[in-house]
């Protein structure tokens, strides 16, 4: 059992001295303030690096209410009796096991080609979003059913209409279980890489992301580094891998805190 | 947490997206180049983006590498404004720009010598004839050894990488060493990225490969280019004989086609195109490709000019 | 009575509950956003099945199933998905054999051994692993494992199924552990003490009382980890290799079904082309593959959940 343990930290340990100490040269401030280039000296990660942050925005914004109130609507109002709640269900949790590259597969066709957006960043965002809501909602759907019964009893019983309960006594409750949820989704969101690569974010782009523009994000520009044999460019990958590991990593540790501070006993 | 700190903190998401969304220059918007196509051409391409943006205060440039192929699909529906080329576009790819009404200019910008790369233990080829790699890389070839290719070389187990069925290049080798595009033993691991290409042969000690001239200058250290026997003697890849064409038949042009709808539409193209050919043989140097004469350039420049007037 | 009578009656007559257009809003607010994921299954299941019916017009679905070679692009074309399965099980297959002993492992040390302070702060870190961008994951297989299987004496290619495994089995160590320790979790109290009291230690209630009254969840576990696996694609792309080909040697270059279509996706795709409906084609398979998978994981952890519920 203790060797188990041990080959499971063991490898994470070695994965992170490993990334760190190989990417070390090269984290820099340029990684941060220069776009990239062909020139292994003179590349940074800027565009990448904004493009992720904006991703995850945008992402957060648009997965959350739609998360939140699918979850909702599932624990508090939905008849289980009634077929196409029944459709829902089985829906999300189909959802939950397709394979991230299968939602590339969908964005291409729809969201890029079919609504006609093309390789712009709101398509990366749209199906990201799509890609991260089903582990949303299953975390909203545990927070809120973990709010005992008599919370919801006692605002009734005091004339309250459902969504008054919803809105006042039932999701301030669940908040600290949603945001732990929505957290850890939403760093699987950044690291990602399928799916963006699906949908055309493109090699080569020196100029920080709008919402309309061409992109590339954090790990497909990782991806593309690691490609090049050049070893200034594997290091730059490297150096890459550690602003994305600190940003996956800080989204989950304030994911813990959250979990551990907020933790109510009912 | 309070409904203080809760407004502080959706008022600092809001200002924070407000920021990003107005930092975003002239991204996405009117000016902008879009080019894709060729992974052999595209390092020249980006090379001449990168340039042309220090000079021209952030025209922005965007290159993806999608293959000759696929670069054609984009640009004869009017998606991109530059095709990158490792061959000259081809009849089915005329008919779809026609279709589309996608008019086009067609220049060389540089020259490429295709490289055979082995790794650096391989010390028994220096130089394969065409028949031999033909009796390498043809349809249904069983070549699985090196002692097959030539019964003086060892026995160590043939690994080939090399493009995809996108690339320029797959289509240049394939006609030029097997007689016909696109005919090829399918048993190899084909990347559209050439730089797959290079980690494989490097990574293998019986590995073959081959890509364009200017990502085997760029990773000398690592792989060695054999000299090609086109029937009259060993001639090894390399800017003199790529120039001159003694390097035969592996050496070519390279090409970018530019919309001529969008030249029109667009003023910062007309000034990309413009710089990357007048510039074109610094560009090469840099990034290691073989660069044309001055003559040949001056030729594309005219090419140029008239299509402008 | 008179009375009563009175007193049903004007209760009958109490007015009815006036409609809360407010909460019909919100009603349908809620169902709309619970139906964006039914319009995203129904979106996947359309963009994959109309471009994959053209595209078994074109190919019979009997040649894409049984056919033993994967050559879409060359000529002549081979549309036999055999090898991009067998490549995504093995992957699969090997990563589970990796995840599912540690995983097991991990859990029943974090269950039955580890002092509950140790195991509140091991299980976050563990949780660490699980999220690692799998981007991350790959470049370690390609730049660490790789060499390190060779210097071992292991003579893996380049790009090889094992390193791949490896680490992506390492990856799925927290989901094993996790839905094991839930299984065995759910083994009532009675049956470790029963043991203890007949004189068994430690190690004999874990393995031989507490894993076998948990085995379906442990196995359901398993079944996740595996269909996990299947799916997975950056780790794969980058460290497996992308030669189709029919081999169960796990030191030979594979591709994936997740791998080709990562791959070939690339962005270019070029609507209408046989490549572009080959993604489909593969996307189709890998799609209905997972959920078969799902379905099975699904029905075996509900059957642990019912047995000591």
């Amino acid at each position: 059992m203790l060797a188990a343990m041990v080959v499971a930290f063991g490898t994470l340990a070695v994965l992170l001295v490993d990334t760190i100490v190989t990417g070390w040269p090269e984290l820099d401030r340029q990684l941060f303030t220069d776009p990239p280039s062909t020139v292994p000296e003179e590349a940074g990660a800027r565009p990448a690096i904004l493009a992720t942050l904006y991703l995850g925005l945008i992402v957060l914004l648009l997965s959350v209410p739609i998360g939140v109130l699918t979850a909702v609507y599932l624990e508090e109002y939905a008849n289980r009796e009634r077929w196409w709640n029944r459709v829902i269900e089985v829906s999300i949790q189909n959802l939950a096991a397709v394979p991230s590259i299968v939602y590339g597969i969908l964005g291409l066709a729809f969201i890029v080609r079919g609504i006609g957006i093309g390789r712009v960043v709101l398509a990366g965002a749209l199906i990201l979003t799509l890609v991260v809501l089903p582990t949303v909602i299953v975390a909203s759907r545990e927070a809120i059913r973990s709010v005992p019964d008599s919370i919801r009893q006692g605002a009734f019983a005091l004339g309250a209409t459902k969504w008054q309960v919803v809105w006042r006594q039932v999701l301030p409750a669940a908040i600290p279980g949603m945001a732990t949820g929505s957290i850890l989704a939403l760093s699987r969101a950044v690291g990602e890489t399928a799916p963006l690569i699906m949908v055309g974010a493109i090699v080569y782009v020196a100029f920080d992301p709008t919402l309309f523009g061409a992109y590339t994000a954090l790990p497909v520009q990782i991806y593309n580094w690691t490609k090049q044999p050049d070893p200034t460019f594997q290091t730059l990958a490297a150096a890459g891998a550690i602003v994305l590991l600190a940003i996956v990593l800080a989204m989950n540790a304030v994911a813990i805190v959250l979990r551990n501070r907020y933790r109510r006993r009912w | 947490m309070s409904r203080p700190t809760k407004i502080t903190a959706a008022a600092a998401v809001a200002a924070f997206a407000l920021a990003l969304a107005g930092c975003g220059g002239d991204g996405g918007g009117g000016g902008a180049i879009t080019a894709d196509g060729s992974s052999t051409v595209g390092p020249f391409t980006t090379k001449a983006a990168e340039d042309f943006r220090r000079e021209s205060e952030g025209t922005e440039v965007t290159v993806g590498i999608s293959g000759t192929g696929g670069g054609f699909e984009r640009f004869c529906i009017g998606e991109t404004d530059i095709s990158n080329a490792s061959r000259a576009i081809d009849e089915e790819e005329i008919a779809i720009c026609e279709e589309n009404g996608v008019e086009y200019l067609e220049l060389q910008v540089v020259l490429d010598a295709l490289t055979n790369v082995v790794n650096v233990e391989n010390d028994w080829a220096t130089c394969l004839t065409t028949d031999q790699l033909n009796a390498i890389w043809e349809p249904g070839s069983r070549i699985e050894s090196w002692s097959q290719v030539d019964p003086s070389f060892p026995d160590v187990p043939l690994r080939l990488f090399g493009p995809g069925t996108d690339s320029g290049t797959f289509d240049y080798f394939t006609d030029a060493i097997n007689g016909e595009e696109g005919a090829s033993r399918t048993d190899y691991s084909p990347s559209e990225d050439d730089n797959v290409i290079v980690q494989g042969v490097s990574g293998e000690r019986g590995g073959l490969g081959y890509f364009g001239f200017s990502y085997f200058e760029e990773n000398q250290s690592r792989l060695e280019a054999l000299a090609v026997d086109g029937g009259s003697g060993c001639v090894a890849p390399g800017v003199e004989t790529a120039q001159d064409g003694s390097y035969t038949p592996l050496s070519r042009p390279l090409f970018i086609y530019v919309s001529l709808g969008s030249l029109e539409e667009n003023e910062s193209l007309e000034a990309f195109v413009r710089f990357t050919l007048e510039n074109a043989q610094t560009i090469a140097e840099a990034a290691q490709y073989v660069p044309m004469s001055q003559e040949q350039l001056d030729e594309q420049l005219q090419k140029l000019e008239d299509a402008l007037s | 009575m008179a009375s009563t009578d009175v007193v049903a009656r004007s209760a009958l007559a109490l007015p009815r509950k006036r409609i809360r257009w407010g909460e019909k809003l919100v009603q349908g607010l809620l169902f709309l956003a619970a139906a964006v994921s039914v319009l995203t299954t129904v979106g996947i299941v359309i963009s994959l099945l109309l471009p994959a019916v053209e595209f078994f017009g074109e190919v019979s679905p009997l040649d894409f199933l049984t056919g033993t070679t994967w050559a879409p692009l060359f000529e002549p074309a081979h549309f036999g998905v055999v090898p991009l399965v067998v490549g995504t099980f093995m992957i699969s297959l090997w990563s589970a054999l990796v995840a599912f002993p540690l995983g097991v492992g991990v859990a029943i040390y974090l269950s039955e051994y580890a002092p509950p302070r140790v195991a509140a702060t091991l299980k976050p870190v563990l949780e660490i692993l699980a999220a690692i961008p799998t981007v991350v994951l790959g470049y370690f297989a390609l730049t660490f494992v790789t060499p390190l299987l060779r210097d071992v004496g292991l003579d893996v290619e380049i790009f090889n199924a094992l390193a791949a495994s490896l680490v992506l089995g390492v990856m799925l160590i927290p989901t094993v552990a996790s839905l094991s320790e839930d299984a065995m979790a759910a083994v009532p109290r009675d049956l470790r003490d029963g043991g203890y009291a007949l004189g068994a230690d430690k190690l004999q209630v874990s393995t031989r009382i507490v894993v076998p009254a948990a085995i379906s969840g442990i196995i359901a576990a398993f079944v996740l980890a595996f269909s996990r696996a299947v799916g997975e694609t950056m780790i794969v792309l980058i460290a497996a290799g992308q030669l189709p080909q029919i081999t169960f040697d796990p030191r030979e270059t594979i591709e994936t079904m997740t791998a080709f279509i990562g791959a070939t996706g690339n962005g270019d795709v070029p609507t209408g082309s046989i490549e572009y409906k080959t993604i489909f084609a593969v996307g189709l398979t890998l799609f209905l593959i997972t959920l078969v998978l799902n379905l099975i994981s699904i029905r075996l952890v509900r059957r642990f959940r019912e047995v000591y519920e």
